[in-house]
């Protein structure tokens, strides 16, 4: 790594350097295109600090302006009417939502994921592994809206069945309580952000579980483990860091999903204990749908509930990369 | 409790390429068998395919027969994962499991079948190290992790590991090669104390190693690289150290070749 | 040392297993009492049949093999046909979305669509196209492109062949922090600075710079991975032929690394022409044909599909339109992925030989 740096440090001289090979050098190693091109490279580096410095001071500015008309408690008022006379809005609704919805993607997505990715790398065919895996990647890059479009038309008409039966037989616990409407709650939501992680959480899982360490695999199978003993005791307990954080990497995507959320979701700003009938709100999905009509104030509340879902992805990726850091640590310190 | 080996005709494939061809021998119970011969002759190869670990390779296969006892260890309906108990290995890097006690390294073996009472397992755990030289070492770190003995202690725990299961037959890949002298030495001390209760198959590069600790020996050559390896005599170490019957033995003991 | 426990494995190595074709069998099974108890209950999900169905099948999987084959072997069955159940359901929605999109979308896709604007069709009638919104797009994310790639290389020069200290630290941990800005939080920052407080009005441009903040990452990301992959020998040999050093990056290190470069631009452009919702922050969208992306509201073909499906009232016109757009958008994203991991792997460093 420290090549460049030797690079300068010239070999001791036979005999004293006259004052005009000193002078070269010096030259050499400010040379006017080495200046410029560090110059050039360092202040894109500065360019993308000032960025981001700029995304946190405008948004927390125009939230401030927000939040100090704010009649009401910015954290649990239950209503959006930032335009009112008496501006009156709070994010309750929408940590809500984007909690419920988060939750039950994760359930559905990570164990399924995990699944895949042991499927591709410990269960199918090497033919099949192959190309799979390629298909999954492909898949992460199918754009939101298109997810949101088939998830409001192909996947809601599908749920009807399933809502109906949840609510026969679980409608009594209150959280699967179903008024009959049309199923575009928070548990389809929580379906679609479920299909939509998929990808990146099986492909991130794949690569750790791929990397287990075959010596261990082999020294469970001598034992005479069978496969899924093999994977349960080798391949499992070094990969569950991976697995969390890739999980957290998929929830960081599951909270700021706009597009698709905003499509499926019939919206209504209340709290609803069923997830099956209408209720709750994404951040992301929020800002999306009230953003056209909003006015200057209307759009300041957006923003500040903005900030808020801001500050949350940071705190769940931060949680990921400092996961992954230490996994990196860990399997150094063992090679 | 230990098992006589009787391989006829096994040839052993990686896909389309043949690594090992048409090998016989016996090997006899309570004894230390060596494989011997240069890189690339297909002796750790072998040694796989006798507690059917070869398979696991991609693409790898196997023809032939092995017999344990009476039992042929290819035949129909023999369920690997149960052969792989009788036939234990120690491989060539230590590998205990990362994320396990030392004393849940010796009893991963036995837990995955599961109906041992504490108490039991603690036994068969403490005699289990004993027998691999390692009790007195850690017997008051039962609960550290594995991975935080020495590259020697590591070794002597994957074979408390291995001999935890009471297998029939033991197999080592080269066991001391990524050892000290010292760590070596303890491990071979070992090893002769374990043919008294295993039939033990050893690979080893060592050729003094060989001499050492085993009974026979069996030398294993390639004609050419890209050529499957082939047994070239197997018989007693003594002799096989001073009157090898094959011109090709004498060559490489005497370091002519390999 | 004597044989003091008792032995509890079976003595014999011939385990009784259950024929190869079992687990098909066994499937077949359960996708046949889905379909009949389904049939009988008067479901009509598909959803419906095929959890039960899945259910039957992991269920009856450890039955028939803990009966057969002992516990050991069941729970490892269970565990295969749990994994095999897991790929089914991912792959069934994941192909569903494909072929819907394909299937209704082809029936709309041709040459008109494809180079007519919406212009004065209304919602709810059929005809019109997308022109506009493949325009705006191709703006919008060229703007974006032209940006961020060079910023994003240099950035990820520096990092790599100066970066040392504390400046370089922050921007590393920055890029990580940019990397999982929601988009919706970077079309707000551009709306807060650039059309509120500058008041500059929605254009293609500021939709543009929303974008810019979501590829630049990316592109550093990438360019990183790619120029720490350069072997440092070829750096020292360039520097010991008295070559200075940005002469060694720009002669050197860049063109071995190029390959790599392109590929992660594309796979950025793919993942940014997909993004919605900043756009429809700051570009507004527009029917009309609007080549300027300095001045006034553009279209762009995610949004197009948006504004198709939301703003129609569900009329079948508005839907078909929608489905031939995100068939226009996906074949567009595709074809760019491809193509990325097509050239990274025509270009990638030949191992061995």
């Amino acid at each position: 790594m420290d090549i460049s740096t030797k690079n300068d440090a010239v070999p001791p001289p036979v005999s004293p350097p006259s004052e005009a090979e000193q002078k070269r050098a010096a030259r050499g190693a400010t040379r006017p295109g080495d200046r410029i091109f560090l110059g050039l490279s360092r202040g894109s580096g500065i360019f993308l600090l000032v960025i981001m410095a700029a995304i946190a001071a405008f948004l927390t500015y125009r939230s401030v302006l927000a939040i100090s008309k704010d009649e009401s408690n910015f954290v649990t008022t239950l209503e959006w009417n930032p335009t009112a006379a008496e501006p009156s809005f709070g994010i309750a609704v929408l940590v809500y939502g984007t909690v419920i919805s988060s939750i039950i993607a994760m359930v559905i997505a990570v164990p399924i994921a995990v699944g895949i990715a042991l499927f591709i790398t410990h269960y199918a065919p090497r033919k099949l592994g192959g190309p799979l895996s390629y298909v999954i990647d492909l898949l992460a890059a199918v754009p939101s809206i298109v997810y949101g479009l088939w998830g409001a038309l192909v996947l809601a008409p599908q749920l009807i069945g399933l809502f109906g039966w949840l609510d026969d037989y679980f409608g009594w616990t209150g959280i699967l309580d179903w008024q009959g409407g049309a199923p575009r709650s928070l548990f389809t939501v929580g379906i679609l952000l479920a299909i939509m992680i998929l990808p990146i959480i099986t492909s991130v899982s794949r690569e750790v579980f791929r990397q287990a360490p075959l010596m261990h695999q082999e020294a469970a199978l001598a034992l005479g483990a069978t496969r899924w003993e093999v994977i349960r005791m080798s391949v499992l307990p070094f990969g569950r860091s991976g697995v969390i954080s890739a999980s957290m990497l998929g929830l960081g995507r599951a909270l700021g999903e706009t597009m698709a959320v905003a499509t499926v979701l019939s919206p209504s700003f209340e709290i609803n204990a069923s997830l099956l009938d209408p209720g709750g709100g994404t951040f992301a999905q929020n800002i999306a749908s009230k953003f056209s009509e909003a006015s200057e104030m209307g759009r300041d509340a957006l923003i500040a509930s903005g900030l808020v879902l801001f500050v949350i992805t940071l705190l769940v990726n931060g949680g990921a990369r400092m996961i992954i850091a230490r996994r990196a640590e860990y399997s150094g310190a063992n090679a | 409790m230990a098992k006589r080996i009787d391989v006829s005709g096994l040839s052993a494939y990686y896909s389309s390429f043949r690594a090992i061809e048409d090998i016989s021998m016996a090997i006899e119970p309570r004894s230390v068998t060596a494989f011997i011969g240069p890189s690339g002759c297909g002796k750790s190869t072998f040694l796989r395919t006798l507690n059917r670990m070869h398979e696991v390779t991609p693409g790898g296969r196997v023809e032939g027969k092995v017999m344990l006892d009476d039992e042929n260890l290819y035949g129909a309906g023999i369920d690997p994962v149960s052969v792989r108990r009788e036939v234990g290995m120690v491989f060539q890097r230590p590998n205990p499991f990362p994320t396990m006690s030392v004393f849940d390294n010796v009893a991963a073996g036995l837990k995955l079948n599961g109906n041992y009472k504490k108490s039991e397992l603690g036994d068969i755990v403490e005699k289990s190290l004993k027998g691999a030289n390692l009790w007195n070492e850690v017997k008051d770190r039962l609960n550290k992790p594995g991975s935080g003995l020495s590259g020697g202690q590591q070794q002597r725990l994957c074979i408390a590991r291995a001999i935890a299961v009471e297998p029939k037959v033991l197999l080592m890949d080269e066991p001391c090669s990524a050892l000290d002298p010292i760590s070596t030495l303890a491990i071979e001390d070992l090893i002769g104390e374990l043919k008294e209760r295993f039939t033990i198959v050893i690979v080893t590069h060592n050729m003094q190693q060989a001499a050492r600790v085993s009974d026979r020996t069996a030398f294993f050559n390639l004609s050419a690289v890209g050529q499957p390896g082939k047994l070239i005599e197997i018989d007693d170490t003594e002799r096989i150290f001073s009157n090898p019957s094959v011109q090709a033995t004498e060559d490489y003991i005497s370091g002519r070749f390999g | 040392m004597s044989q003091t426990v008792n032995d509890r494995r079976p003595s014999s190595l011939q385990g009784a297993t259950l024929p190869k074709w079992s687990p098909y069998a066994i499937a077949g099974g359960s996708i046949a009492l889905g379909l009949g108890i389904s049939a009988a209950a008067g479901l009509d999900s598909k959803i419906q049949w095929g959890l039960m169905a899945a259910v039957f099948f992991v269920a009856a999987s450890y039955g028939i093999a803990a009966k057969v084959e002992g516990r050991r072997q069941a729970k490892d069955r269970v565990a295969t046909s749990l994994v095999w159940v897991a790929f089914l359901l991912a792959v069934i929605p994941l192909v569903s979305l494909i072929w819907e999109t394909v299937e209704r979308g082809v029936k709309v896709v041709d040459v008109y669509f494809l180079t007519h604007s919406m212009g004065l069709v209304t919602d709810t009638e059929p005809g019109g196209g997308i022109y506009h919104a493949i325009l705006g797009t191709l703006e919008q994310v060229g703007i974006a492109t032209v940006i961020s790639v060079p910023i994003g290389i240099l950035t990820a020069i520096y990092l790599v062949e100066y970066g040392r200290g504390r400046l370089a630290q922050a921007v590393t941990f920055f890029v990580d922090v940019m990397t999982g800005i929601p988009s919706i939080v970077a079309g707000l920052f551009i709306l807060s600075f650039w059309i509120i407080i500058l008041d500059m009005g929605y254009s293609g441009f500021a939709g543009a710079m929303a974008l810019t903040i979501l590829m630049l990452p990316v592109i550093v990301r990438s360019t990183e991975e790619m120029l720490k992959l350069v072997p440092n020998e070829l750096r020292e040999a360039s520097l010991a032929l008295g070559v200075p050093k940005w002469r060694t990056i720009m002669k050197v290190v860049l063109p071995t690394s190029v390959g790599g470069i392109t590929t992660g631009v594309m796979l950025a452009v793919a993942r940014i022409t997909g993004e919605t919702a900043p756009v429809l922050l700051l570009v507004w969208g527009s029917t009309f044909i609007n080549t300027d992306p300095f001045d006034g509201p553009q279209a762009s073909l995610p949004m197009y599909i948006y504004q198709q499906y939301a703003n129609s009232g569900g009329s079948g016109a508005a839907y078909d339109r929608a489905w031939a757009a995100a068939l226009t958008l996906i074949a567009f994203v595709m074809i760019l992925n491809l193509a990325a991991r097509g050239i990274a792997r025509w270009k990638a460093p030949k191992t061995g030989r």
